[in-house]
């Protein structure tokens, strides 16, 4: 699997919890409201405190100017949102109920460093690992609903991730209800090996058990989704969205430029490049997701055209 | 034992059989099947019919060449997208007909190229993963040489998997591994110690039901020791298969990949 070039700066990286409370605590609170922006990291010393510098159009603004979309209100460029970030704007206020709160990871090979780096992140984060999972309602429509952070460890696939994943699917399946899974990662977890490996297939074959079962499975993909996501749950929803120019691919760029040692273009593995190639459904705004995602729910729902 | 890496070059030499080598011993009358009926034909990955003994089979491989015109012909084992559509296309028509799949996996792992992208690698691996989950008939894969990442598991996700001796599987080669972590490819040796990526660790991980013993040096020293050995398995392990009820079939094939994972809660 693939690491990424990296494209665009992720605001999780230098994000420090505020406080220590717990991640559903904070989720729906008031005073909570406006997602915390830190600073990207800067060339420049001349950004004034409480201010980000747009890495794309170089635009220098308050952090508060990003809203809770976290777009650039210059360039409209898309910030990266974290997991809890994603949930607000996606779940019915105060509907969403996590799964498997307290799982962590091992560390299977015993890699060198693996276990302190997985537990700086956790101080760091909030998160236990790289994904949430839980049900809620969007737009009064039940769903089971997964979102990946590129702040831990840029969302790469370890046990945590595929037994989430799939417990989500598990519980989708058994409870008859649709899955909606926000993707974004570098790829397999290199230090899980194997068995990050073997989270590909386990994944594959729970939302194997969800499509037989006649349910729907809608996936988001945002940037960055690469490599063994890509290549299991990412490219298997019934319908694939995704964020404008989102980067999505199975093999990293660096690693297809070396191969073909030619330069690729800009565009190369955009949402664009991939929904002209025919992989993706739908590009859709961040500001329209969560009423897109409730169009495709409520067609899907059984119900009629009055809700 | 054997240092991790020794196996990585023997796994690679080129003189070791390939998934065709195989293919041509152990099986009867095969009929070699081109195509994934969209593109073109993949000539990474070889597909088609024969007997196993008096039994109908599908079998599929990932192939490398043992010399350069051979490899460029089939892109050094790297399989495009429509290799992997052309081996799902195969293994949906045993599936109609009622055979059992058998898969010989030889590869570095899925082709990293601009066609590959366009074409939808990603998609095509998760697609295999997920049909092969769900496959009504019974599947065993088997690693000849080298398992490279997705590219590799998209074949593979079978009621059983084999391993030869001196084979490797493995999420990413010792030298990308490497490179990743440490930045530094040199470290390949230091990588593949620590990976987990001979038969005997995939064993113990319960990633492989069976090691299958080579001669000394590698089985391209005695290539019909190992092929037979493959046989005989092949002719034990495939009727026994066959007995099970496809329910029960498919329970235990998504239990076998659902075990894999460690965390705590
Ligand atoms: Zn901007």
């Amino acid at each position: 699997m693939a690491l990424l070039k990296n494209r665009y700066v992720s605001l999780n990286e230098t994000a420090e919890p505020k406080e220590k409370k717990s991640f559903f605590a904070s989720l729906f609170s008031k005073k909570d409201e406006k997602p915390e922006v830190k600073e990207p990291p800067k060339k420049d010393d001349d950004i004034p405190a409480g201010s980000v510098k747009c890495p794309d159009c170089g635009s220098i603004y308050d952090k508060k100017e990003l809203g809770s979309l976290k777009i650039c209100p210059k360039c409209a460029r898309y910030y990266r949102l974290n997991c809890k970030e994603r949930i607000r704007l996606i779940a019915d206020k105060d509907s969403f109920e996590e799964f498997d709160a307290n799982m962590q990871p091992k560390d299977p090979l015993n890699f060198p460093g693996y276990a302190e780096k997985v537990a700086s992140l956790q101080e760091k984060t909030g998160l236990k690992d790289a994904v949430i999972t839980g049900k809620c309602t969007i737009g009064g429509f039940p769903a089971v609903l997964g979102v990946m952070d590129s702040g831990f460890m840029m969302a790469s696939m370890g046990s945590v991730v595929g037994e989430k994943v799939t417990r989500a699917f598990e519980y989708a399946t058994a409870n008859r209800l649709p899955i909606v899974l926000f993707t974004c990662s570098g790829g397999a977890r290199m230090q899980e090996g194997i068995v990050s490996l073997m989270q590909m297939a386990k994944v594959s074959a729970a939302a194997a058990r969800h499509s037989e079962a006649g349910l729907l499975y809608i996936t988001v993909l945002t940037d960055p989704t690469t490599g063994g996501v890509t290549a299991s749950f990412a490219m298997l929803g019934d319908i694939i969205l995704s964020e404008p120019k989102a980067l999505i691919g199975f093999a990293g760029r660096r690693v297809i430029e070396q191969t073909i040692k030619q330069k690729l273009p800009d565009e190369f593995q955009h949402a664009e490049f991939l929904q002209e190639h025919g992989f993706v459904d739908k590009i859709v705004d961040r500001e329209a997701l969560p009423y897109t995602i409730r169009d495709i729910l409520k067609i899907h729902s059984g119900k009629g055209g009055e809700e | 034992m054997m240092p991790a890496y020794d196996k990585v070059k023997i796994a690679r030499k080129v003189s070791r059989p390939t998934a065709a080598d195989y293919i041509e011993h152990i099986f009867e009358g095969f009929i070699e099947l081109h195509g994934d009926r969209n593109f073109r034909d993949d000539k990474a990955v070889i597909g088609g019919i024969a007997f196993l003994g008096d039994i109908p089979v599908t079998v599929l491989g990932i192939q490398k060449g043992k010399n350069m015109e051979d490899n460029i012909a089939c892109n050094f084992g790297q399989p495009h997208p429509e290799g992997y559509r052309k081996a799902l296309r195969l293994m949906k028509q045993a599936e109609k007909f009622g055979r059992p799949v058998i898969s010989f996996i030889n590869t570095s792992g899925a082709y990293p190229g601009v066609g590959a992208e366009e074409r939808g690698q990603g998609e095509a691996i998760a697609k295999n993963l997920m049909e092969m989950a769900a496959l009504k008939v019974p599947t065993v894969s088997i690693v000849i040489g080298e398992g490279g990442s997705g590219g590799a598991l998209a074949l593979a996700v079978a009621d059983r998997v084999w391993m030869l001796e001196n084979s490797i599987y493995a999420v990413l080669s010792p030298e990308g591994f490497a490179s990743i972590l440490w930045k530094d490819a040199k470290r390949a040796k230091e990588a593949a110690d620590l990976m987990k990526i001979t038969a005997e660790d995939l064993l113990e991980l319960g990633v492989i039901e069976k090691i299958i013993k080579e001669v000394d040096g590698g089985c391209q020293n005695d290539f019909g020791f190992t092929a037979n050995l493959i046989k005989g398995k092949l002719e034990m392990e495939i009727p026994a298969l066959m007995q099970k009820p496809v329910d029960e079939l498919l329970d235990e094939r998504y239990a076998r990949f659902r075990k894999f994972g460690e965390f705590t809660e």
